[in-house]
């Protein structure tokens, strides 16, 4: 019974001894992931990708008047942004359509026409609650890492549907782990006149270029590039 | 035929299929030689007869895929607040008439429609004063909307990412 006694406290002492070595190690990786962050953030003014090539886009297209607004936006790109990987939410089904003849009137002026079309689950349905919007995003990231990493995009393109957000986590993550730079280009919608939308907020500090429509809202958010309207 | 075109979108607006169908407002466009009056109605539970106005030649539906064609043949378009409809209307170079539904509160969709009323893009009611606007607006103050500029993002993005 001593032996069993002295046993257990000799344990709990190693269970101390790890559980704080663990918590110095945490700690660090934490501390490494935060300067990384940082460091990927900053520098992504500074990255040409189109300067080796052409560029990989991953395009996030929302649904309904987000999808609208990105598919004008992706009109104005030249051939030099190939080729092009359009994320929709698996809800939605008005999306694809529009994509597929936006991109079958494209390929007339552009013989070399690539794209393609992943599904994620939606991070947010519209009026869903902000708890549940939290569960919902992190079963979207779970897929959005997997799309990500595979894909390697060199800049991700959206324009404020809740699915972004989980698809710049994992673009930023792809940065932080030093395996890929990957731009972040937000365009806040031309709805937007005075706020920013909620993936506008979350998006505005990590994003390399973050586009506002309307002069009030560049006023209040320095950061941000104002060219007039541009959808 | 003068046309006036009426939409919802994908929601519903009962209140202003309502008010625009009622005697007063009928009489106040024809009044202004308004002849047509085509209504989108979306979700909502108010899908007027097309003898129901005896005035004016009245056709409604609840969705299509497109409303430009509506759109296009409109002299008018009366629109809820929502973006999508409002630009779609003014890209079209309609005159548009938003009317605000003022149970809907917070709808950030309304700021644009707002912001787009002060810089006289459009003219701006609510249900209440919509047979008042109808009756005393003046389509001539409105300004031209120009179409947004993809290509100076285009310019950006090249000369940001160095694409040739």
């Amino acid at each position: 019974m001593c032996f069993g006694h002295f046993w257990s406290s000799g344990a709990a002492v190693a269970v101390m001894a790890f559980l704080e070595g663990a918590v110095y190690a945490a700690g660090f990786i934490c501390l490494l992931f935060i300067i990384r962050l940082y460091y990927i953030v900053k520098t992504g003014s500074s990255y040409k990708p189109g300067a080796k090539g052409p560029v990989a886009v991953l395009v996030v297209a929302g649904s309904g008047g987000h999808t609208t607004e990105i598919l004008r936006l992706m009109e104005s790109l030249s051939a030099g942004y190939t080729p092009r990987h359009y994320v929709i939410a698996d809800t939605d089904r008005m999306s694809e359509e529009k994509i597929c003849s936006f991109e079958s009137s494209k390929q007339n002026s552009d013989s070399e026409s690539q794209f393609s079309i992943c599904r994620i689950p939606r991070s947010r349905e519209v009026l869903q609650s902000w708890s549940s919007s939290v569960l919902s995003t992190l079963h979207a990231l779970r897929f959005s890492l997997p799309l990500v990493f595979r894909l390697r995009p060199d800049v991700v393109l959206c324009n404020g549907p809740g699915t972004c957000v989980p698809l710049c986590v994992a673009a930023l993550l792809l940065g932080i782990l030093g395996m890929k730079k990957v731009l972040i280009v937000y365009v806040e919608s031309i709805c937007r006149v005075q706020t920013l939308s909620l993936t506008g907020k979350i998006l505005y500090p990590i994003s390399d270029y973050f586009f506002v429509q309307w002069s009030s809202l560049r006023d209040k958010y320095p950061k941000s590039i104002f060219l007039g309207r541009i959808v | 035929m003068k046309t006036v075109f009426v939409t919802v979108g994908t929601t519903s607006f009962d209140e202003l299929i309502e008010s625009i169908t009622s005697p007063e407002t009928v009489q106040a466009l024809t009044a202004r030689g308004y002849e047509r009056l085509v209504l989108q109605v979306g979700r909502g539970s108010l899908v007027p007869a097309a003898d129901s106005s005896p005035h004016v030649t009245l056709e409604a539906y609840r969705f299509k895929d497109s409303i430009a064609e509506d759109i296009e043949q409109a002299d008018l378009v009366i629109s809820h607040a929502g973006a999508g409809s409002c630009l779609e209307s003014l890209g079209a170079g309609k005159s548009l008439l938003v009317v605000v539904n003022d149970k809907l509160m917070n709808n950030h969709q309304l700021e644009m429609a707002r912001q787009l009323h002060m810089d006289s893009h459009l003219l701006y009611c609510t249900c209440s004063t919509l047979t008042e606007t109808l009756r005393t607006m003046d389509l001539s103050v409105l300004q031209p909307f120009l179409p947004g500029q993809p290509k100076n993002f285009a310019h950006f993005l090249d000369k940001a990412l160095g694409v040739q």
